[in-house]
């Protein structure tokens, strides 16, 4: 069994007008229920953009990934804001060109397809998080 | 000649951690999808991670936000970085005003959450009115 077991955050993009960012909060969702519940957690960003004490605590105190959905980078950058860089991060789009025959449609929820690529996903990512769930804290 | 059409600016909770905030988005998305010439939006974040056009939204578009729980991450950034909001809405506030519950799962609602987002879509879109009037 591992050892120094805690934590992984798990911040999506939150985005409401683009497939990938939908598709970002569909890979989180996935990661925090089905395939890694009660080891990756997530918070609200904009918890993060007022500085609430308890989602700062959570993300400086944590390894973090990031999942972002254009280019823009708001997840990674909000973490970045608080000083600290994540130990992952991922751009949603990248999973797509990686799963051509899974296209995701959708712009505030992913159809049935982006669906599938997003449990696709979160099994990729769920073996970041098992790494920087048992690495010893820095 | 050109006839200058105002929009209202909705920026929404995502609330990633809460059914509130999935039903925020929702809600606000189909406002959007609605009236897609009388509004526009802006994710959250942005007031951080974006530059200067982002940092001003709130001084360019009247703004209504929609917040997901009372912590009020909307209203409070749009305030803290962006500019005044013309209306804050709060969806717990709305889902009492209507008799309804509030939901309970963060991702696929379904015919039973479709309600409340309708009830929130439409506070929105009465909001969206107000400040086209007021202005």
């Amino acid at each position: 069994m591992a050892k120094n077991h805690r934590k992984v955050v798990v911040l999506p993009c939150s985005g409401i007008g683009k497939v990938f960012g939908a598709l970002a909060r569909e890979i989180s969702y996935e990661l925090i229920e089905k395939v890694r519940p009660g080891v990756a957690v997530t918070t609200c960003l904009p918890l993060l953009v007022i500085r609430d004490p308890g989602a700062v605590a959570l993300v400086t105190e944590n390894p973090v990934i990031t999942i972002d959905g254009c280019p823009k980078d708001c997840a990674k950058k909000s973490v970045q804001a608080l000083g600290k860089e994540p130990e992952k991060t991922y751009e949603a789009l990248k999973f797509y060109t990686a799963h051509k025959d899974l296209k995701p449609e959708g712009v505030a929820e992913v159809n049935e397809t982006g669906r599938k690529l997003a449990a696709v996903a979160a099994e990729e990512v769920a073996q970041e998080v098992d790494r920087l769930a048992t690495e010893g804290r820095k | 000649m050109d006839i200058q059409v105002m929009k209202v600016g909705v920026v929404s909770c995502s609330g990633e951690e809460i059914p509130e905030g999935t039903l925020c988005r929702l809600a606000c998305r189909k406002v959007l999808d609605e009236r897609p010439g009388e509004t526009v939006t802006i994710c959250l974040p942005l007031f951080i991670a974006g530059g200067e056009e982002e940092r001003t939204f709130a001084r360019n578009y009247p703004t209504i936000t929609v917040d997901g729980c009372d912590k009020r991450c909307a209203t409070r950034a749009t305030e803290m970085l962006s500019g005044r909001p013309s209306k804050s809405l709060s969806v717990p506030e709305i889902l009492q005003k209507h008799g309804l519950k509030a939901p309970t799962k963060l991702r696929h609602f379904g015919p039973e959450e479709e309600t409340a987002v309708r009830a929130v879509a439409e506070e929105i879109a009465r909001a969206v009115d107000e400040v086209l009037e007021e202005d």
